[in-house]
């Protein structure tokens, strides 16, 4: 199964750190990743700029809005993902647990619904 | 009743949570494997009483819920189910047709207790999946609406299924932690059993012997954890007082008035043993705390009188661990028999603003208990008919009627 890892982070935090954490900060998750690859689970990942730089789309009615700024407004911003390829929820979940945003922010753990699953899935 | 149907219904009740979890552990999908099950009973009940009963009703009900099965996932299109549907062709293909079902109902335990699955929904989801109880019963057990409670179990077996939760134990090092949620569930399975103390619902009695079983395996798979030994040996002791809860013509016999010689001395010893090895452990809990009350009650059998003073120190340290008021009224009831009746009053009067007990029996009884040990007639009969309105048990009931009649006789 595959899973989508979201990472959620507080933004005014991470860019109140300091130069010299935000360093140690990259290097735990360029080692997290890696380890990823390495244990053959890592399926795709990226960091996302922060929300200042997000743009959302709705077209109610065919009209369409475009407005600046994230979707939600939250405590914590998502600020990038992981899909991963695990046997199972507890082996995906070890791997969230591994994740250097989950010591100062949320992993969700999302199962992929495979586009092969769509006619009788529930 | 014909025998066959007699013996179907046997089945049901010994196998069922091992099918579940046999075929649920190789398909991951719980909801998939319940219905399978539940057309396979059916068609032993059609199918037994015209042919006989077969020789492994186990494996034969396996068989046929495994071809339904892999009928349901040929028309399926999604990927998990294929996978799954393949699974059990190549089971099939390999002519197994198994004499003993592997028994993975412990694996089912730690899915249904798996800290994905909603708390609130892990013991009624274990009482369903491994010991095959109705939603309806399990609502009453946890006071929901049946409807409330069936969508609730649906929606975890969902979840299960699509979120991928594993059938296996849990590692080592998260075991500790996962083992509090299936303990409860065992317990509150034991619970239900038990509240039908006549063993009048052959289904309910079973349902504590299950619970006891499943506690047993638990201990089994982990030795070294105290408070698994704790809770079997909990409800070794419970048990054991089975026989001695009803007299000779149906009635309640609370336990100060029990009969001690009909306590199985067998369970008990096998109680104190397991209590004993938790003690040597050195970490205490609710479950080795709540067995050894009972042990200090089986203090009666040696010298006519339960260890009162150990009951009270042990209710403290319960109180202070789960601050339940279920616990201090217990204690109260403790403190009446050391300190009297009006101490025991004193600390019941404490836990009186608590809006949990206003429709609590056996608050009310034993309030009215001690009210009448201090004479207060008039204020125990009140107290008396509160506990009667309350109580769903007939013999209880009758009991408690018992009680109050000799009351208002004695003030005449």
């Amino acid at each position: 199964m595959q899973y989508l890892l979201l990472l959620y982070l507080g933004e005014a935090d991470m860019a109140a750190a300091s130069k010299a954490d935000s360093t140690k900060m990259t290097a735990a998750y360029a080692a997290y990743a890696e380890a990823m690859v390495q244990a053959g689970v890592m399926v795709g990942g990226n960091r996302l700029r922060p929300t200042t730089s997000a743009t959302t789309v709705r077209s109610p009615g065919g009209k369409t809005q475009v407005l600046d700024g994230p979707y939600a407004e939250t405590k914590e911003q998502l600020g990038g993902y992981f899909m991963i390829e695990a046997p199972d929820l507890d082996t995906a979940l070890s791997w969230a647990e591994r994740c250097p945003t989950a010591s100062h922010g949320v992993v969700e753990v999302r199962p992929v619904w495979p586009m092969t699953d769509y006619d009788t899935d529930g | 009743m014909s025998d066959s149907a007699a013996i179907a219904e046997a089945v049901a009740r010994s196998s069922y949570g091992r099918l579940v979890a046999f075929i649920a552990a190789r398909t991951g999908d719980v909801a998939a494997a319940e219905d399978a099950l539940s057309d396979a009973f059916a068609a032993a009940l059609t199918t037994w009483p015209a042919q006989g009963v077969p020789d492994n009703p186990r494996a034969w009900l396996l068989t046929v819920a495994r071809r339904r099965l892999i009928d349901t996932g040929r028309r399926s299109r999604t990927s998990v189910e294929a996978a799954a549907h393949l699974r059990l062709l190549a089971e099939e293909c390999a002519a197994e047709s198994p004499t003993a079902v592997p028994d993975d109902r412990l694996a089912l335990m730690f899915v249904c207790a798996h800290p994905a699955i909603d708390p609130a929904v892990r013991a009624p989801l274990m009482l369903q999946t491994v010991l095959g109880l109705d939603a309806a019963i399990i609502a009453s057990a946890f006071l929901t609406a049946p409807a409330t409670m069936g969508q609730r179990l649906v929606r975890a077996k969902t979840r299960i299924k699509l979120a991928g939760i594993p059938f296996r134990l849990p590692e080592r090092a998260d075991l500790p932690e996962r083992l509090g949620a299936v303990l409860d569930a065992i317990y509150a399975a034991f619970a239900a059993g038990w509240t039908d103390p006549g063993g009048t619902d052959v289904r309910r009695r079973d349902l504590a012997l299950e619970a006891i079983w499943l506690g047993r395996l638990l201990v089994s798979l982990l030795p070294e954890e105290p408070e698994a030994l704790g809770l079997l040996a909990l409800m070794l002791y419970a048990e054991s007082r089975r026989a001695a809860r009803r007299g000779a013509d149906g009635d309640y016999v609370p336990l100060d008035e029990q009969d001690v010689s009909r306590w199985d001395a067998g369970l008990i010893r096998q109680a104190e043993a397991l209590l004993l090895r938790a003690s040597r452990m050195g970490v205490v809990g609710r479950f080795q705390l709540e067995a050894a009350v009972q042990s200090a009650h089986g203090v009666r059998r040696q010298t006519g009188r339960s260890d009162w003073a150990a009951i009270v120190r042990l209710y403290d340290a319960l109180e202070t661990l789960t601050g339940s008021p279920v616990v201090a009224i217990n204690r109260s009831v403790a403190v009446a028999e050391i300190q009297g009746a009006a101490s025991g009053l004193a600390e019941l009067d404490r836990l009186a603003d608590d809006p949990r007990l206003a429709d609590y029996q056996p608050y009310w009884a034993a309030r009215a208990g001690l009210l009448a040990r201090m004479g207060s007639a008039a204020d125990a009969a009140a107290a008396y008919r509160r506990a009667i309105g309350l109580e769903a048990d007939p013999a209880v009931r009758r009991f408690l009627q018992g009680r109050l009649a000799a009351l208002v006789s004695v003030d005449k």
